[in-house]
């Protein structure tokens, strides 16, 4: 039976990971590298690396981390922030990373989406969609851009079939409402944005609690989830995260 | 010498990594040559099997990777790997494979989501070497949209269920080709390519 996927995700900036964790086994809990590994051992399903460096010289740094993961760390991997070009999806996927995952760049130039799952197949796209609810009684959610600063007008759930008909082949869903409050994911958001899709939806934004993750993937019917805070600071390792899941009916890889 | 071939598309960075950490020096493979002179030929594969063929075919390696299989020689086929090596596949409105495998490659029935994504169980069909120490059952990374129907299911060694029963791996002395990616699939993942190796360097 295919089994939800349990994501960390890290963010990292000039080649160190940053929002530190709290690991206390690590030498150096900032080194993306001894953190992937980490995850490895402990059962992750999947990693996200999200590149939050501003700069052309740490992004040459993210390049060299993910050929360094990739050489210890056999599962898959995602890299996603700040690519914008077909040559920066090259760059990373020939570096190791499995999937990159376009956000900003996807919105301002869909074909982008296209012409990625032409050069390197669907599976290996993912779009990234941070949407807000709306406010009103009609509901619904708007599709932001730029690390989430600037509303563009777009309803989530179509820019998500839209991305879904380029080619993307999973979506990363971020709620801007849920996200960082650790009160759990949008579930609403959630289920909608995967009932409306056929291909894999990654729930993002708002863990605080092992609850969370399996109402996301239960009632919020996710694919996968993805969380940093509860897994970064020790909360819940990953294993045990399995366990509870699995004691909830909810398959997963143990 | 192991030959990984890379034919311009796969991420084969992450096959060099795996064979690489089990202690080898495999060489990247573009060259008729370079097949036909490997102990082994490993082909790695993510995208379309269209373009996939077109690239083989581009850089002369349909008739060498033939002949190669047909003498018995050991070769790993992953994902699109193991696809090409069939008849034919529906993928891009229908392209003629490698042919050696007789069977087509079928798109996934609709129902669920698609790709197939994830870890999923594989569960042993055979007693073949490549499974061993490796647990009947256990999980290995799929990412597919399309699976390969053998005319002859005796060839079927690992069977696992996404909507139906789909072959996912395919064994037969030292040809061997799985529709998972032992290179995603942690340290059972890496078990079955050091299971191979010794099989096929024996």
């Amino acid at each position: 039976m295919l089994t939800k996927r349990i994501i960390p995700c890290l963010d990292v900036k000039d080649g160190r990971v940053v929002k530190g964790t709290s690991f206390i086994n690590l030498r150096d809990a900032g080194d993306p590298v001894e953190l992937a590994s980490f995850y490895y051992r402990e059962g992750a399903d999947e990693l996200v690396f999200l590149d939050i460096t501003a700069t052309p010289e740490g992004r040459d740094t993210m390049v060299d981390v993910v050929r360094r993961i990739s050489e210890q760390v056999f599962m898959p991997l995602t890299v996603g922030g700040g690519l914008r070009t077909l040559d920066d999806m090259r760059r990373m996927l020939k570096a190791g990373a499995d999937k990159v995952s376009v956000n900003t760049a996807a919105v301002l130039n869909p074909d982008l989406i296209r012409r990625g799952a032409d050069k390197f197949g669907s599976q290996c796209i993912v779009v990234a969609i941070d949407a807000k609810r709306l406010a009103g009684e009609e509901g619904g959610w708007e599709v932001y851009i730029s690390s989430g600063q600037k509303p563009i007008g777009i309803d989530a759930i179509k820019w998500a079939r839209r991305a879904v008909e380029l080619g993307a082949g999973e979506l990363l869903l971020t709620s801007m409402d849920a996200d960082g409050h650790r009160a759990g994911y949008d579930i609403e958001l959630t289920r909608a944005i995967s009932e409306a899709v056929n291909v894999p939806v990654i729930a993002s934004g708002g863990a605080g609690s092992l609850k969370d993750l399996e109402l996301a993937l239960e009632a919020g019917r996710a694919d996968a989830v993805l969380a940093a805070s509860i897994f970064h600071y020790g909360s819940h390792s990953i294993r045990e995260t399995k366990e509870y899941l699995a004691g909830r009916g909810i398959p997963v890889r143990l | 010498m192991i030959a990984i071939i890379d034919y311009g598309a796969g991420n084969l960075r992450s096959v060099v990594n795996a064979i690489t950490r089990l202690g080898y020096q495999p060489i990247i493979g573009t060259s008729p040559a370079d097949v036909l002179e490997a102990r082994v030929v490993i082909l790695p594969g993510v995208g379309a099997a269209a373009s996939t063929m077109e690239s083989l075919k581009k850089m002369g390696l349909v008739k060498p990777l033939r002949s190669y299989i047909a003498a018995g020689r050991p070769f790993f086929g992953v994902c699109l790997g193991l696809q090409v090596l069939f008849t034919s596949t529906e993928e891009g409105g229908g392209h003629q494979c490698l042919d050696v495998i007789p069977g087509r490659v079928k798109k996934l029935p609709s129902g669920q989501k698609v790709p197939h994504m994830g870890w999923n169980q594989v569960r042993q069909k055979l007693d073949h070497p490549v499974f061993s120490g490796i647990p009947d059952d256990s999980h290995f990374y799929f990412v597919h949209s399309y699976y390969v129907e053998p005319d002859d299911r005796a060839l079927v060694a690992g069977e696992t269920e996404y909507g139906l029963p789909l072959c996912s791996v395919i064994a037969r002395d030292k040809l061997v080709a799985t529709q998972f990616h032992p290179e995603k699939s942690g340290e059972l993942g890496l078990r079955m390519y050091h299971n191979f190796l010794k099989l096929a360097l024996e």
